[in-house]
């Protein structure tokens, strides 16, 4: 019985947040352009551009191979894998045992392989461009989320999220100094990952300020639609992951049905909260050049490398 | 697999040959050490000698199974003798192979390469010495020597000169300047063999003396030479593959810094040994020993790959390769497979060998005070940026030299390499594939090594489907997270057929509204795609310009004047400005002075002569003092 309810989880977690994550790309471009002073579109603008996607045929460039058809749908699955293996309303899901921070970390490595490699397949300018710049923050990102991946692991002696979260909600380790550190420094993390200001702007449509989006220029139909889908997936576990390590206050856990609800209410009052404060902080901020960017995740490897050393000297850990 | 290796290894056995050293005849064992390493020496070498059959007979016939000879010799070596005379002949036998194609690049690239070879050779025949100065005689018998350990200065120059004349075999930082032009110079199967298996010996050499012989009683610092050591190869090596301008060069690159990761495994080994965290140990050692074999493999599959691309285009610069996908099919899906594993992705033995070693250093910390920890981090930050490095630099070999369009019409127009070629391909790809897919199969191949030397069990569990750094933590089922993606790809995939129009039509490339390529350009102007410097300018600019000290001179011509501008850019590597160009002026100086002494009056030289023997007599007579 336990067993079967901790599958129905994982397949309820899966669709919330297949079905979550277009909404919340619409809640956070209109909060943007109320921002700014704009009505903005409507919240489900996201799901009807994926139906009109979804509608047309795709033109592909005449020296396209067959990586360039593959990519979209590899993309999608390792997004949609990491968002299986990263808990959001319940702990103890089937997936459990599998959902390891370094396979979380490299299954985003793995998309983001996947689309720079898609990028390059028709010898354009542009996606060359992209795909460089791409991977040049994809290898800056990674020292920072190494050190918040020590620091957790450091406080519960493994880097298994689910056992993570797990310790982290019974509230044995309390408030740290180690761990507001680590929260900031993910921040900037997901914030480059996600191709969000300052690192990349999103709504752009200058091609030479573009990052994520000009790798995706050649792409149209059904496969734009399977990349656009990933990305905002993808933004939704990083917001899932952040509450899940540093807010696992209401999860409940698998074999409690009714403990679910409140486990979804609290998801959807954090995911909201993150998304509120993103949206926030990126209309008061400019995008920066490409050659700060190495800066501002140099600043989050500073932070995380703080949070570490903190936790050695305040904890005489040994 | 676990009771396959032990019904083969009922116990070491010790073979004496009939030949030696008078009275000291060369002694051979088997032991679980040595067999991991064989087992990638001679995977390695199947797949290099099938390549080689498509070859000329006569380019490498003699001296490639002398090569894969002397490391065996090396590997299977039960006394410092034997273990000397496989690593000499190796380096001799890979200095012939490295000459295999004479230019004037080769031949400066095998002239540095046997210099150090030489500076390894002596610093191995020092350290085997001081090992084998027993109370009761010199006794090079590996057996003799674990009975008497070494101890305080005399274990601290073995170490310096282990860490000296491997590390430079194995091309650690800073002695790694020899390696990327010595493996790019040798033909395809043999720089495979180089860079899989030759490092490996080399860094086996450095596992047999440090963490074997000179037994567990060694103190806490032991092993931070070689993190350090590591951790700046991981780096080094990284930034590096950035930026070569060409295929092998930017593998043998990527080589230096996974070498450097499994420097990293090993130090960590020691370091947890000494803090008697036997588990800790077995799990660094663990991850060194998955990670060279999961090294072995694919970058001895990169390496055939390059042969492959080298062989039909007739270049291994990037600036002339492109679009080999549509030619050379087979070889690019092995390329894909190879570099997805350099670029460590999860399923990949790449990432099955670097996901224990980071397990090992997140777990490190528990070793030492707060000066350990604190380095420890760093070293996790600084592999991280490795890892990183490695992706990047794995997509510009793939995304330069095989997608995108072709940069020279020769490159249009190859073929697919002949079938022994692709044999030799498309059998390493399915054994690196499988080690992604189950390395705690391969881990537990390890086991006897690790209960030897760690004495704790291999990190594995579930009849080796799952590592598990710690006998309660959920670890790494690779297995498993294969099957959700498969689900989740089938799933994708089936919504995608009901849901969506399906076919495609083609067009020219949007490109941002370009216009097309003109009719004399057929494959459009191969100078508006990305070119493998303008592909790696964000890390050079970031990263490389204090590191290497890079620099960037842009010749922009005048107005009105229709010349094209150009960019040159110049880097050094530090070692090579730090240390090797003095070692150099310092030697011409040397053999400057010496060649004087050609040229004394009898008077002189008599003098000399005399002078050097009152010396050597005043030598001998302190040494007797003491």
């Amino acid at each position: 019985m336990t067993a079967l309810l901790a599958l129905l989880a994982v397949l309820l977690h899966v669709a919330l947040m297949l079905v979550a994550a277009p909404i919340l790309a619409g809640l956070l471009r209109r909060a943007q352009a109320r921002l700014m002073g704009r009505i903005g579109p409507p919240v489900f603008q996201p799901v009807r551009d994926l139906v009109r996607l979804a509608r047309k045929q795709p033109v592909l460039a005449e020296n396209a191979t067959w990586l360039f058809r593959v990519a979209p749908l590899a993309h999608f699955t390792a997004v949609a894998a990491a968002a299986a293996l990263v808990p959001s309303f319940t702990l103890g899901m089937t997936t459990a045992p599998l959902s390891d921070l370094l396979v979380v970390a490299g299954l985003f490595a793995l998309a983001r392989c996947v689309l720079a490699l898609a990028a390059m397949d028709i010898g354009t300018a542009f996606g060359g461009l992209g795909a460089s710049r791409e991977m040049t923050f994809g290898s800056f990102a990674e020292p920072a989320m190494l050190l918040v991946v020590l620091t957790l692991a450091l406080l519960a002696g493994t880097t298994n999220l689910d056992a993570i979260a797990t310790l982290l909600r019974e509230g044995s380790v309390g408030l740290r100094v180690s761990l507001g550190l680590a929260l900031v420094a993910i921040l900037a993390v997901a914030i480059a990952e996600n191709a969000r200001v300052p690192v990349d702007n999103p709504a752009t449509h200058l091609e030479l300020t573009m990052v994520h989006e000009a790798m995706t220029l050649e792409y149209s139909g059904r496969h734009l639609a399977l990349l656009e889908s990933a990305a905002w997936l993808k933004l939704l576990v990083w917001l899932t992951l952040i509450g899940t390590v540093f807010a696992p206050f209401a999860i409940g856990a698998a074999d409690a049905p009714l403990g679910w609800l409140s486990g979804i209410a609290a998801w959807a009052a954090i995911v909201l909260l993150l998304a509120g404060a993103l949206a926030l902080f990126e209309s008061s901020i400019a995008k920066m050049r490409v050659f700060r960017v190495p800066e501002f995740l140099g600043i989050a490897v500073l932070l995380g490398l703080l949070a570490a050393i903190f936790l050695f000297v305040s904890q005489g850990f040994i | 697999m676990l009771t396959l290796a032990q019904s083969l290894l009922p116990g070491v056995v010790e073979q004496a040959l009939p030949i030696g050293l008078p009275g000291r005849p060369m002694l051979l064992a088997l032991d679980g050490v040595a067999t991991v390493f064989l087992l990638i020496l001679f995977t390695l070498g199947t797949a290099a000698a099938v390549t080689a059959c498509a070859t000329p007979p006569q380019a490498t016939a003699r001296a490639l199974p002398c090569f894969i000879g002397a490391m065996s010799l090396a590997l299977l070596a039960a006394d410092g003798f034997t273990l000397l005379l496989g690593f000499e002949a190796m380096s001799l036998a890979s200095f012939v192979l490295v000459l295999t194609h004479p230019s004037e690049d080769t031949a400066r690239a095998a002239k540095l390469y046997l210099g150090v070879a030489l500076l390894a050779g002596a610093c191995l025949v020092g350290a085997m010495a001081l090992l084998g100065a027993l109370p009761g005689g010199l006794d090079l018998r590996f057996a003799a020597i674990r009975a008497h350990p070494p101890e305080g200065l005399r274990a601290a120059a073995i170490l310096a000169l282990v860490l000296v004349g491997g590390g430079a075999k194995a091309g650690l930082v800073p002695l790694h300047v020899w390696l990327p032009p010595a493996h790019a110079a040798a033909p395809g199967h043999v720089s495979a063999l180089m860079s899989g298996a030759m490092t490996k010996v080399a860094l086996y050499v450095m596992l047999r003396l440090l963490l074997d012989l000179c037994g567990p009683a060694q103190p806490l610092w032991w092993g931070v030479p070689l993190i350090v050591a590591g951790a700046a190869s991981a780096v080094l090596g990284g930034v590096r593959a950035n930026l070569e301008p060409d295929l092998k060069s930017t593998l043998a690159c990527s080589t230096i810094e996974h070498v450097g990761f499994i420097a990293i495994g090993l130090g960590l080994a020691l370091c947890a040994r000494a803090a008697d965290l036997s588990s800790l140990a077995a799990l660094a050692l663990g991850g060194a020993l998955l990670h060279a074999m999961a090294h072995g493999g694919f970058k001895g599959l990169l390496f055939l790959v390059a042969g492959a691309v080298q062989h039909e285009t007739g270049t291994k610069l990037f600036s002339g390769l492109g679009g080999l996908i549509h030619r050379m099919p087979v070889t690019t899906a092995a390329a894909l497979v190879g570099a997805a594993s350099l670029a460590a992705l999860p399923l990949t033995a790449g990432f099955a060998g670097e996901w224990t070693l980071f397990q090992a250093a997140l777990g490190a910390p528990r070793i030492g005070g707060l000066w350990f920890q604190t380095l420890i981090c760093v070293v996790v930050a600084l592999m991280a940026l490795a890892a990183g490095l490695a992706a990047a630099a794995s997509v510009r070999l793939i995304g330069i030299a095989f997608l995108g369009r072709p940069r020279m019409p020769r490159t249009a127009a190859a073929y697919e390499v002949g079938r022994f070629a692709r044999a030799g391909m498309i059998g390493l790809a399915a054994v690196i594939l499988v080690l992604g897919l189950v390395p705690g199969a391969f881990l537990s191949l390890a086991a006897p090594a690790l209960r030897a030397l760690a004495s704790a069990d291999a990190p594995v569990r579930d009849f080796g489907l799952t590592v598990a750094p710690q006998a309660a933590s959920p670890g790494y089922a690779a297995p498993a997270i294969a099957l959700l993606l498969a689900v989740i790809a089938a799933a994708a995939f089936w919504l995608i057929r009901r849901h969506t129009a399906q076919g495609h039509r083609t067009g020219p490339a949007w490109d941002g509204g370009f216009g097309a390529a003109p009719v004399w350009l057929p494959f459009g102007d191969p100078l508006t795609q990305s070119s493998a410097a303008s592909f790696a300018q964000p890390l050079r600019r970031i990263l490389a310009t204090t590191l290497l000290g890079v620099q960037e001179d842009v010749d922009m011509p005048r107005e009105a004047d229709p010349r094209p501008a150009r960019i040159t850019v110049t880097q050094y590597d530090p070692a090579e400005r730090l240390l090797f160009a003095p070692v150099g002026r310092a030697r011409e100086w040397l053999s400057d002075r010496a060649d004087r002494l050609q040229f004394l009056t009898i008077r002189r030289s008599l003098m000399v002569m005399v002078t050097v023997l009152i010396l050597f007599l005043a030598a001998i007579a302190l040494a007797e003092q003491l």
